[in-house]
């Protein structure tokens, strides 16, 4: 029997076949629910898939359980395993046999960069190019060390040129190569805009399948901290309402590899909207999500909290603010389901009305400008599928309708708020708060 | 008044060869293999680097297919011509006729595995290509048959396999969109290059400046071909661009300009590019060239230009004209052969429209297809999505 493992320090696998059963370092304390039922029933059947949109780690001593107790006396004997403490190479066995949990985390920049690794690594047309991102090792650092691993002809600083350089990397995907075009925020999107939507979107459709773009556009989206108009700007509606695209954009750090994994390995041209305040956020993740075969599927949301009273949609950001809106609500009595969206184009409808159809009501979040925004596409999804079960109108959370203001105070305004997002369930649960007196 | 002012150097490029000793042209006997020297109109005109030789060895065989190929094309133009008249073509339609020495003579200068990108004028070059006129009029007619399934439409042929790469409806995006794919040559260590196609009217771009710098830095094997036609449209190049030199916009990145109206012209600047963008990187080449139509078929043409000038290019510059004269003095082909050759290629344009117009229209399940490589089972849906719905696959 051998034991898989993967040590993230060490990226040393050694595969455990026994009975079919997988096993790993699973962190300990996550939040349980139902869906960890249904996460061990898979882990058992050795049918636990990447794709599982109920990703929830279960305490390391319950999945212990589910090992017979014929492998565990192999275990203490087996030859490899002798070998293996002889050689010293896992630091981290000794964990494992204390039955501790190391939860691994990991920051999303972390993510980021190792997806970015492990696909240039794995497939030799993968290259990068944008501003900053060689020798400067990113202009948030996302591409730290890729410049040193594969040198300057896979990573490429570009001027700040982006119609130009957007240009040229939807060329050379229409050769058939596959890159990954940064733009420093999406704001300067904007330059290249005319190439994202009708070089890259359209040729596939317009060509009948003959020149197809595997290319993924990524960079940080949405509101930085005092960063002013120019450069807040979110592009998720804008990019999602646009046949052709695809468009994801991730929270957590698991999110981020999988979703980036994913979108590169994709053959349609992928919009990958990321947060720069999200970078340097930590999340502890599993072994699956290290492993290098690590893929999250592309147009499927994740419910990142179960609940029967409200449902909670959001992206990137917005479902951590969702998530302690959530932690506010159950304490009074108010159980919200959070959705984490993780794909803008293909939205994932079935998971957002299945979910309407079992709480009855809807808060959508977003961080953009709200007319014609997300929520408004969730919103008119979910009464035209799900009209009966809706017992209140759907509740809209989105940026203020201005452009971004410096000043920190109207900054604040002008995004969404923990509060705003409490506030607007419980009026959907008609428990609201009285407004503010207006006189 | 501004036809005036541009006239006259339209007619410039005359072809002197008549004026020159008939000693400089080899009178061989008509031998298929045999080469035969030719000297194009005028010499080339470099910016920053050697021009090339003004002699270009061609042969009969060469010649012959220059001539077949060049009446192919501009009786397909005037086909299209009249079959947009008939409404059968709908939309835009630009029209080549006039040009057709620039696609001819670069498709003599490379190979297949050169790629080849330009906008909206495309019929011709993708012809020049490997495609075939019963795609070509089926596309245009936005029937099945057409290269693009009829879902492109004038503006958006394309021919992979034959390194053609479109057929871009939006000016200027061709030339990054051309370095991109010199880009991957050079990727992939392939030796082959890619020529950016694009007009006078595009020459002013931002972003061809933006390319062209990343190309120069790179060193990437990519050729911005500017078809200087004189007209961005509806506006003289003389009113839209303060240095109508195009071939000197590169600044550092060295240009040569070309007659565009003599294919053999076209094709020694043509192979020169492609020996320096390989070993130096960019190069740009202004083919002065013409259109005997308007910009589209919307426009007459003749509201920005007197027909005077039109009808004096043609008479001074036409390239067929100059290929025959070339043919028949060096007595490869009599009169009555070269007749022949034009009843046969209007023969096979007539076939190829008829074969065309039996096509089918799209199925409408094919609105939803090609959206996407991989659609994950998604729906899309159409203008009433109660009514109709469908599943990318």
């Amino acid at each position: 029997m051998k034991l898989r493992v993967e040590n993230i320090f060490d990226k040393y696998i050694i595969n455990l076949g026994a009975c079919g059963i997988r096993c790993g370092f699973i962190p300990f304390g996550e939040r349980r629910s139902e869906s960890d039922s249904i996460r061990q029933r898979e882990i058992d059947a050795g049918t636990s898939s990447t794709s599982s949109s109920y990703y929830y780690s279960t305490s390391f001593r319950v999945s212990f359980i589910h090992f017979s107790p014929l492998m565990l006396a192999s275990f203490q004997h087996s030859k490899m395993l002798r070998a293996i403490r002889h050689k010293n190479i896992l630091p981290a066995f000794s964990a494992f046999r204390a039955f501790s949990s190391s939860a691994k985390e990991m920051t999303v920049r972390e993510a980021l960069n190792s997806a970015l690794d492990e696909e240039m690594s794995a497939d030799p047309k993968v290259f990068l190019m944008g501003e900053e991102v060689g020798e400067y090792q990113g202009a948030y650092k996302i591409t730290k060390g890729l410049l040193d691993k594969y040198g300057p002809e896979r990573v490429l600083d570009t001027p700040i040129t982006e119609a130009g350089f957007t240009g040229i990397g939807v060329g050379a995907a229409y050769y058939g190569l596959r890159p990954v075009v940064e733009f420093m925020t999406f704001n300067f999107s904007m330059q290249a805009i005319d190439h994202i939507i009708n070089s890259a979107a359209k040729s596939n459709y317009m060509s009948a399948g003959q020149i197809s773009v595997p290319i993924v556009f990524r960079g940080p989206n949405g509101a930085a901290a005092g960063v002013g108009a120019q450069h807040s700007q979110c592009y998720a509606a804008w990019y999602a309402s646009c046949p052709g695209l695809k468009v994801l954009s991730p929270y957590s750090s698991e999110d981020a590899r999988g979703l980036l994994k994913a979108a590169i390995r994709d053959p349609d041209p992928v919009v990958f909207l990321e947060n720069e305040l999200l970078y340097g956020e930590s999340f502890p993740v599993s072994a699956e999500v290290l492993d290098s075969s690590f893929c999250l599927p592309i147009g499927k949301a994740k419910i990142e909290r179960e609940g029967k009273d409200v449902t909670i949609t959001a992206f990137s950001k917005m479902v951590g603010y969702a998530l302690k809106a959530a932690e506010i609500l159950a304490k009074e009595g108010i159980s919200a389901e959070v959705i984490n969206l993780r794909s803008i184009r293909p939205l994932d409808r079935s998971t957002i009305n299945a979910s309407v159809r079992k709480t009855n009501r809807l808060v959508t979040v977003e961080e953009g400008f709200p007319q014609h925004g997300v929520g408004a596409e969730i919103c008119t999804s979910v009464i035209e599928e799900s009209f009966g079960y809706l017992d209140a109108p759907v509740e809209r959370i989105a940026g203020a309708d201005v452009p971004m203001p410096y000043a920190a105070n109207l900054e604040r305004m002008a995004v969404p708020q923990v509060e705003d997002i409490v506030r607007a369930a419980k009026r959907a649960c008609y428990r609201s708060v009285p407004l503010a007196a207006t006189a | 008044m501004a036809l005036s002012r541009s006239g006259s150097n339209l007619l410039k490029p005359i072809s002197p060869f008549f004026s020159c000793a008939p000693s400089i042209l080899s009178r061989s006997i008509s031998s298929s293999n045999d080469s035969i020297t030719v000297e194009t109109s005028i010499p080339f005109t470099a910016h920053n680097c050697e021009p090339p030789s003004r002699s270009v060895t061609t042969s009969a065989a060469e010649l012959r297919s220059f001539f077949r190929d060049m009446a192919l094309m501009r009786r397909m133009e005037i086909a299209a011509d009249s079959l947009y008249k008939a409404k059968l073509i709908r939309g835009f339609c630009h029209l080549y006729d006039g040009q057709e020495a620039v696609a001819v003579g670069m498709e003599a200068a490379i190979t297949r595995k050169d790629c080849i990108i330009t906008a909206y004028r495309d019929h011709c070059t993708f012809l020049s290509r490997g495609g075939n006129l019963v795609e070509v009029f089926a596309e245009l007619m936005g029937r099945r048959a057409g290269m693009s399934n009829g879902k492109g439409g004038s503006m958006h042929f394309y021919r992979k396999e034959g390194g053609f790469y479109g057929g871009h409806g939006i000016v200027g995006a061709q030339v990054p969109l051309g370095c991109g794919l010199a880009f991957a040559q050079k990727y992939s260590k392939d030796e082959n290059v890619t020529f950016a196609m694009y007009g006078d009217g595009a020459a002013n771009q931002g972003q061809l400046f933006e390319a062209l710098n990343i190309a120069a830095l790179w060193d990437l094997p990519a050729i911005l071909v500017c078809e200087n036609n004189h007209y961005g449209m509806g506006t003289a190049e003389w009113r839209a661009a303060k240095s109508p030199a195009y071939y000197k916009r590169g600044d550092y990145v060295p240009g040569l300009k070309v007659d565009g109206m003599d294919a053999f012209a076209v094709k020694q600047a043509c192979k020169f590019a492609k020996e320096h963008a390989l070993k130096n990187g960019p190069i740009i080449l202004e083919m002065d060239t013409y259109r005997y139509h308007g910009h589209s078929m919307s426009d007459p043409g003749s509201t920005y230009r007197t027909r005077d000038e039109i009808s004096g290019v043609r008479q001074e510059r036409d390239p067929i004209e100059r290929i025959r004269k070339l043919l028949l003095s060096h007595e490869i082909s009599t009169e009555t052969e070269l007749k022949d050759i034009e009843k046969e290629v209007r023969k096979e344009v007539d076939n190829a429209i008829s074969k065309a117009k039996e096509s089918d229209m799209p199925d409408p399940s094919e609105l939803f297809t090609n959206v996407y490589v991989k659609g994950f089972g998604v729906e899309a849906y159409g203008a009433d999505r109660k009514e109709l719905r469908a599943t990318l696959p």
